[in-house]
């Protein structure tokens, strides 16, 4: 025979509840008694229905993700394993998510889920990206026949129709669809797109599930394009929504906000038209002060004008001329009235003047030696004032 | 890869008129340079503005894989 010790027992128990796996996901749906908040933070309080109890503990950590701490007699949903406190050899029930229970089961999942994928930072806003500019190709994850797709096209021909849309069809309520949605949204993810949007028409909040289901939202976090939520109402938000890039409140608001509407694009075209005109109008208008200070220019330098100054230039050396020909006429004459003052001097008048007389045969010829005539023969003396014919009585030898 | 969307040539036509635009506003072109410039541009914005008249929304959809 073997005998356990206490710890023994109570360590092969502990082993056997925990390491089965068998209570490790359990929805406990009771009242809360006896609760108690420690000063390091966990909780510890009771949990019954009319015919049992159980201990059960909030850790600090789990405590501090909880929205808002039981009180005494509150009904409540609390989600958490089956755990076995060896110290006292009790089992007890580790929480680690706890809402009212009047929100209901559903709700209490998602609520924990919500918490679940937050604390990996799947909702970060870093995590956010903006939607193309300009998209090419947009995807479209839906349901083919519903209203919702109709209203997307419509308003995506109307406001951007450049755009490919690639349709990817799911179905977006019952079982099936988070499968469904999960294969669309893969098969959208192989196709060169800008942007996905991933939309469902109004219905009711149940119908909306699948838009809440993990694995969709595990894989709209995958996507490596924007992506963008249209699901449902305005006062619906499920966890897609919080996951996606961006998230509008219905597919029409969301096939808006991918769409530039085609009049902006129209009016950027246009500005940019006439900034190109005004831009070569003034090109031209400075051409043209150019070519008017080049025609200036060109006038300026005109042939006639370069005749005009030549010929100035000829009047100017004329009129010059002119000068210097009387100054030479002026000096000429100076000069004509000494040589013919001085000539006057020279002159026989001016010595017969003084009293000398020119003798002269009748032939003209001029003596100036006694021997050139004989004594009887007739001369004749040109005095200053007049004349006289002589008749020669000797020759002096 | 498959041929150049509408968007994808609208884009292009847009960011060579943007370039164009910009070079006629610094005006460092010679004259000829710039009126070419200006008709290659009033060309884009017409072809823009007919990508936009003419464009149809194409529809398509996703195969299953």
């Amino acid at each position: 025979m073997h005998a356990f010790t206490v710890s023994e027992l109570n360590n092969a128990l502990r082993a056997h509840l925990e390491e089965e796996g068998l209570f490790f996901d359990i929805w406990l749906l009771a009242e809360v008694v006896e609760f108690r908040r420690y000063p390091s933070g966990h909780c510890y309080f009771t949990l019954k229905d009319e015919q049992a109890s159980m201990r059960a503990v909030l850790w600090r950590s789990a405590a501090e993700r909880v929205a808002l701490l039981p009180t005494n007699g509150e009904a409540v949903l609390a989600h958490g394993r089956v755990g076995f406190y060896e110290a006292r050899g009790e089992v007890q029930f580790v929480v680690d998510q706890i809402v009212p229970a009047g929100i209901g089961l559903l709700n209490a999942q998602l609520a924990q889920l919500r918490a679940r994928l937050e604390a990996e930072g799947l909702f970060d806003e870093r995590r956010k990206r903006q939607l193309p500019v300009l998209p090419r190709r947009i995807g479209i994850v839906t349901s083919p026949q519903a209203a919702a797709l109709q209203d997307m096209l419509t308003i995506l021909r109307r406001r951007y129709p450049l755009a490919e849309v690639m349709l990817s069809p799911c179905l977006v309520q019952g079982e099936l669809a988070p499968a469904s949605i999960v294969a669309a949204l893969r098969r959208a993810y192989t196709e060169p797109l800008d942007v996905i949007i991933l939309a469902r028409g109004g219905g009711a909040s149940e119908d909306l599930a699948a838009f809440n289901d993990e694995q969709v939202v595990r894989t709209v976090a995958l996507s490596p394009v924007p992506i963008i939520t249209g699901v449902g109402h305005e006062t619906d938000t499920t966890l897609v929504d919080a996951v996606a890039d961006v998230r509008a409140p219905t597919p029409s608001a969301a096939a808006e906000l991918v769409a530039p509407a085609i009049g902006d694009l129209r009016q950027q075209i246009t500005e940019l038209r006439e900034r190109a005109e005004s831009a070569i109008l003034s090109r031209i208008d400075a051409q043209r002060a150019v070519v008017a200070q080049q025609h200036m220019l060109l006038q300026r330098n005109h042939p006639r004008r370069r005749f005009d100054t030549a010929r100035q230039t000829v009047d100017d050396l004329l009129r010059r001329a002119d000068r210097a020909l009387a100054r030479w006429i002026q000096f000429e004459q100076a000069r004509l009235q000494s040589l013919h003052a001085r000539l006057r001097t020279l002159s026989p008048q001016a010595t017969l003047a003084r009293g000398y007389a020119i003798a002269q045969r009748s032939d003209g010829t001029v003596i100036t030696d006694p021997a050139q005539v004989q004594p009887g023969e007739t001369l004749h003396l040109t005095l200053h004032a007049g004349t006289l014919r002589v008749t020669v009585e000797t020759a002096n030898e | 890869m498959s041929e150049p969307t509408t968007v994808e040539q609208y884009e292009q036509l847009l960011a060579e008129l943007q370039i164009i635009v910009e070079r006629l506003e610094r005006g460092e072109l010679s004259l000829a340079e710039a009126l070419h410039l200006y008709e290659r541009g009033a060309e884009l914005a017409a072809t823009c503005q007919q990508l936009l008249d003419m464009a149809e929304l194409r529809v398509r959809q996703i195969a299953d894989g």
